[in-house]
């Protein structure tokens, strides 16, 4: 597609970048074409390592160092870029393409204001020699709250979210025609991503500003794009535009992606999974750079190198099976083995773990002699229960305690007040050799698969150390036999034990953590986060492997997550939690289809979704410091309905059923009884 | 008879350390990447021919023995009170042919008139002629064509040995070819076109002059290079130990262990580091003049003071060390996989061996490398300030104190510190290059 519509911003054709890396050099970009179209919001989707970052950072030329374009075109408006001088290119960059990145944290210079730095950008590309007004207009454009002291301030005074929004205003003060936003709101929790997705939009519509939008998740694509491509090593395999794209995904891989999301629907079945890994961008491809992992591939598909084909209006896909016409609606395709959505009864089972009243706080300690100045209060009286054999996700926004919680039930900090008790013995009593029997009972695997591994030991040493420390196996043969049996558990193969975690990706790093965990038979495992870190085939992969693993050995497991569809697929339980305390807990069928508390109306509502719509609660500001939480109900700042009487006192926990409570004013026991 | 000088020891143990550090890293595949990043770098493979060779001089310096005297048959075998060591050996021209004092590198005569007889029986002033530079010209005027022969002679011989060197680096090439030899080669070459014509001259001249009691500048500054590289790395073999155990623990065990490493290594560091240098020298200057029992000889006194000096220098600049491994430690204690190992019940001195120390390791070897020339520089300040080694030791700090009256001269005397200067530059900036080398290879930052 090299002519496009007269209407194309920005067309990129035939680009190529190569990476010099010591295994040989990386072909990251290779070959992409695609065009952007004024006011139009384009979703690059696509696996970790598919190149999209870099396909962005081409177009700019602000590839690292070891990095070059080797061939295509990109142009902007009537401008070629890539032959464009240095000079030049600055004077593009910014002023006609902006660019937002992942982390605000480190995109902005720490020692100037953040008036100075938007200023700085009006200064440079428009000249405007007093720009005080256009940023405070700026700043308010992109919803910063009081924006004449936020000129004033450090980025290190901001959130995660204000940052993010400060970015935008940079890269808007010289009002671009395209605005590339790579994975803008990954760092993000999921109500201030709704928050600057909603900016986002809105600024499109306003400006008609052409958005580049690189995500890996499907729910944003499906919130904001007008049209798809879908990236795979190095290539584009699939341009559609987004109501087509989710309708019916053409390529095997879009596919497979779409079927390896986890959802209720899916609840009974195993999630389907893509086979392999991304494949090695040094390699020499001849066939599709897909076939290893595609169920379809043939013959051909190894030898010959597939083109784009279109599809149909403005549909290109990148697979020989279209050739023989499109695929069937993605709905019509069955999922294999779907059951009725089952719920099962959660008590019938024993209570495994419970935590009453749980505390943790931490000092905060000043000046030359620590004198504590105050408590961070990041669990502040929890209680919950985990029950054998099953699930309890924990769910809430990033800072709230989920992890606290988690690591406080296993006695890995030791609580503040509260009492935690694992098969019915309260952990608090226990001695030192009590203690470090009971940790046979519970183990936990954490959210970085990459820091969860020490680098400097091979995988047969970081199994066999918990076992040797808990003296699980009678001998050394014994348990060299229970690693083996471990891995095949996990699906790793043997050769494994000998290599260093380095060499695995991530997806193999985690099941090399959940085999350490299962080497001392817990029966109850703490999952802090397990697939955020991981991408959706690798996720599924290892959510299948939780859950068989629950099936055949009976694990409970306190899943704690941030993934409202994860828990839809996973859980038999939800607490939801909201600055050191639960806010409301249930069943998972109770919490998800009918959520009571605001907050947690608000937070499954803001979770971008890929099957239908929902209407979204839009919150207003963030997460308060757990150093001084709001008087009464810790949510009344934010909540939508919040009344007078929410800020005189924290509302008790109501019973709303057998299973579920919910700390709210609107229900208090009056209400429920009247209501009901 | 062999002399043992506790330094000799501790410079041979450290050189053992090191070789089964090596036979460690070629087992470890993390150290050895990290090791063959290292010699991936040109300036590495340069920078390591120079400390090869500071290396060498400095190992040779340190075998020592008190060489027998003449004795008649059936006498009991005496030996001289004075300690030599191999490294006297090849030198021994260098070492006894002393001048009466100062001479110009490579003069044939004296650099101060001097007054002498002269032929028809009066007494004049004029420059007396060198006992050994040039005594064997009969007049000035062959002294140019003599040098040249000799230079010309001197690279002949570079050249053939340059020749052999190439075809032994071009064998290892073949082998490992990713390792920039040509760099190595370069480095040796430069090396070789230095010291043949040096030694050719060293033979008949005193190639870089002679100093106030007329000894050799050249075989000075050569028996300095071990007192440089006995104090660069014993004093880090002093500091290591204190340095990682305070940091760990108090990064790893934090509350008031932390508490109290960091006080007392924020007191040592804001008390000048001479002002303590220079305290504890004076204290065991003052242990050494009273107890003179304690040391057969004068060398032995010399070696205790210089020992004294590495570990005092070592035990008041741990606080370096220290504060980046307590930053880390503090890092990686927080780290899953050492959360891991807490609910699995591992035991902390197990977690510390096995999850925090073999991660601060490259810090550990970085801070080496860094340290090292700031210590061979320290000792040139301190030795010139007279609180560094026994002024019997040769060092580039004693030149350089000596030096001090010989720039103000007239007319100046140039060669001294000239020479002390440019062997104490070339191994400091051959440190600082390797050191630089060391960080790219094994921060795990720089990487991409
Ligand atoms: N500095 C670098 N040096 C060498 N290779 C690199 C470098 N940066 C990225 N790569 C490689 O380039 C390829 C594409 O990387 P890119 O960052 O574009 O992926 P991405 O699709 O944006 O992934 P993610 O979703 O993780 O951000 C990958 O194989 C990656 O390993
Ligand atoms: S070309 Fe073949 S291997 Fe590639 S996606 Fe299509 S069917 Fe699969
Ligand atoms: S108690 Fe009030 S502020 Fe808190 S959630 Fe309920 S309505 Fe909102
Ligand atoms: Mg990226």
């Amino acid at each position: 597609m090299s002519g496009g519509s007269g209407d194309a911003v920005l067309a990129v054709a035939e680009l190529r970048t190569r990476l010099d890396a010591p295994g040989g050099a990386v072909r990251a970009v290779d070959g992409v074409d695609f065009e952007l179209r004024r006011g139009e919001c384009f979703a690059l989707v696509g696996e970790s390592g598919s190149g999209k970052s870099m396909t962005a950072l081409s177009i700019l030329r602000l590839l690292p160092e070891a990095g070059r374009i080797t061939g295509g075109r990109v142009r902007l408006g009537e401008q070629e870029l890539l032959g464009l001088p240095e000079l030049a290119m600055r004077a593009v960059r910014g002023r006609r393409v902006a660019m937002i990145f992942q982390e605000p944290a480190t995109a902005l210079n720490p020692v100037l204001t953040v008036g100075r730095q938007i200023a700085e950008v009006i200064e440079r590309h428009t000249g405007n020699r007093n720009p005080g007004k256009k940023v405070l207009e700026l700043l308010n454009a992109v919803g910063v709250p009081d924006p004449a002291r936020r000129c004033g301030e450090y980025p290190f005074q901001l959130s995660g979210g204000l940052k993010q929004r400060v970015m935008i205003a940079a890269a808007l003060a010289a009002e671009p025609e395209v605005l590339i936003a790579d994975e803008p709101t990954t760092a993000l929790d999921v109500t201030i991503q709704a928050q600057i997705l909603d900016l986002l939009a809105r600024l499109q519509a306003e400006r008609s500003m052409a958005i580049l939008l690189i995500t890996h998740d499907l729910g944003i694509v499906a919130r904001m794009a007008q049209r798809v491509a879908v990236m795979y090593a190095g290539e584009i395999v699939e341009v559609a535009a987004r109501d087509d794209f989710f309708a019916a995904p053409q390529h095997p891989y879009a596919q497979k992606l779409f079927e390896a999301l986890p959802s209720p629907q899916k609840r009974g079945a195993e999630l389907s999974v893509i086979a392999g890994q991304v494949p090695s961008l040094a390699a020499n491809f001849t066939g599709c750079r897909f076939a290893e992992r595609c169920e379809s591939a043939w013959d051909r598909c190894r030898t010959e190198a597939p083109r784009l084909i279109p599809l149909g209006a403005a549909r290109l896909v990148r697979c020989h099976l279209r050739e023989r016409g499109p695929a069937a609606a993605r709905h019509a395709v069955a999922i294999a083995g779907t059951e009725e959505v089952t719920y099962v009864a959660v008590e019938s089972e024993p209570v495994l773990a419970e935590a009453v009243e749980l505390k943790v706080h931490f000092p905060i300690r000043e000046g030359l002699f620590k004198r504590v100045v105050g408590q961070v209060r990041a669990v502040d009286g929890v209680s919950l229960t985990v029950r054998t054999g099953r699930t309890l996700a924990l769910v809430g926004e990033s800072g709230c305690g989920k992890t606290t919680v988690g690591k406080a039930l296993l006695r890995l900090l030791q609580p503040t007040g509260g009492r935690v008790a694992f098969a019915g013995r309260d952990l608090a009593s226990l001695s030192g050799a009590e203690l470090r029997a009971s940790r046979r009972g519970m183990q936990i695997i954490f959210q970085d698969p990459y820091a969860s591994l020490n680098p400097r030991m091979r995988v047969a040493e970081i199994l066999g150390e918990g076992m040797q420390s808990l003296d699980v196996g009678a001998s050394d043969q014994e348990r060299s036999r229970r690693i083996a049996t471990l891995l095949a558990q996990v699906g790793l193969p043997a050769e494994a034990l000998q290599r260093y975690p380095h060499e695995f990706s991530g997806g193999q790093r985690q099941r090399i953590a959940i085999a350490r965990a299962l080497a001392v038979e817990p029966r109850l495992i703490v999952c802090d986060e397990p697939t955020s870190a991981l991408d959706v085939s690798v996720q599924a992969q290892i959510l299948n492997l939780l859950k068989e693993l629950q099936r055949r050995l009976g694990i409970a497991y306190l899943f704690i997550t941030h993934n409202l569809s994860i828990v839809e697929y996973l859980a038999h339980e939800v607490a939801v939690m909201y600055l050191g305390r639960i806010v409301e807990r249930g069943t998972a069928a109770e919490v998800l289809e009918n959520p009571r508390h605001p907050y947690t109306a608000a937070l499954l509502s803001a979770v971008p979704m890929v099957e239908g719509k929902r209407d979204i609660i839009r919150l207003q500001g963030e997460l308060p410091s757990p150093v001084h939480p709001p008087a009464g109900c810790h949510f009344h700042p934010r909540c939508p309905e919040a009344m007078p009487e929410c800020r005189l006192a924290y509302p008790e926990p109501v019973r709303l059923s057998r299973t579920r409570t919910v700390s709210c004013l609107l229900y208090r026991a009056s209400k429920v009884a009247s209501s009901s | 008879m062999p002399v043992i000088l506790a330094t000799d020891v501790l410079v041979w143990l450290l050189v053992l350390a090191a070789a089964g550090y090596g036979l460690y890293c070629r087992r470890q595949p993390h150290l050895a990447a990290a090791w063959q990043r290292v010699f991936r770098s040109p300036a590495a493979m340069a920078s390591s021919v120079a400390l090869v060779f500071f290396l060498g001089v400095a190992l040779l310096d340190s075998l020592h023995y008190r060489p027998a005297l003449d004795t008649r048959p059936g006498e009991q075998k005496a030996y001289g009170t004075e300690v030599r060591s191999v490294l006297d050996l090849p030198l021994a021209d260098l070492r006894g042919n002393t001048e009466k004092t100062y001479s110009a590198p490579l003069a044939m005569v004296s650099y101060a008139k001097e007054q002498v007889e002269l032929p028809n029986g009066k007494m004049g002033r004029e420059f007396p002629r060198l006992r050994f530079g040039g005594s064997h010209l009969k007049d000035a005027s062959e002294w140019a064509g003599d040098v040249t022969r000799r230079v010309l002679a001197g690279f002949a011989a570079s050249v053939l040995l340059f020749i052999m060197a190439a075809l032994v680096i071009r064998r290892l090439g073949k082998r490992r070819p990713e390792i920039p030899w040509n760099a190595a080669l370069a480095a040796v070459g430069g090396l070789l076109f230095v010291t043949g014509p040096a030694v050719a001259l060293s033979l008949c001249y005193h190639v870089l002059g002679t100093d106030k009691v007329g000894q050799d500048v050249l075989y000075l500054a050569l028996k300095s290079v071990r007192t440089s590289v006995v104090i660069g790395t014993l004093t880090t073999i002093v500091l290591l130990p204190v340095g990682i155990a305070l940091g760990i623990m108090a990064g790893y065990f934090r509350g008031w262990v932390d508490d109290v490493i960091q006080y007392v290594y924020t007191t040592l560091n804001s008390i000048p580091g001479v002002l303590l240098i220079a305290a504890s020298v004076l204290m065991v200057q003052v242990y050494v003049d009273t107890h003179p029992d304690l040391f057969q000889t004068a060398a032995q006194r010399a070696d205790f003071r210089l020992l004294m000096l590495c570990i005092i220098m070592g035990l008041t600049s741990w606080t370096g060390l220290t504060r980046v491994l307590r930053g880390e430690t503090l890092k990686l204690s927080q780290l899953e996989y050492v959360q891991a190992a807490h609910a699995f019940g591992v035991r902390q001195p197990r977690i510390l061996a096995r999850h925090i120390l073999p991660n601060v390791a490259h810090i550990v070897i970085i801070t080496l490398a860094l340290d090292f020339s700031g210590f061979v520089l320290a000792e040139a300040v301190l030795s010139y300030i007279g609180v560094g080694v026994d002024p019997s030791t040769n060092s580039f700090g004693t030149i350089i104190n000596a030096a001090r009256l010989e720039m103000s001269r007239e007319p100046v005397v140039w060669w001294t510190l000239a020479t002390a200067f440019t062997f104490m530059f070339v191994l400091v900036l051959a440190a600082n290059l390797f050191a630089d080398a060391a960080r790219d290879g094994f921060d795990p930052r720089v990487r991409v």
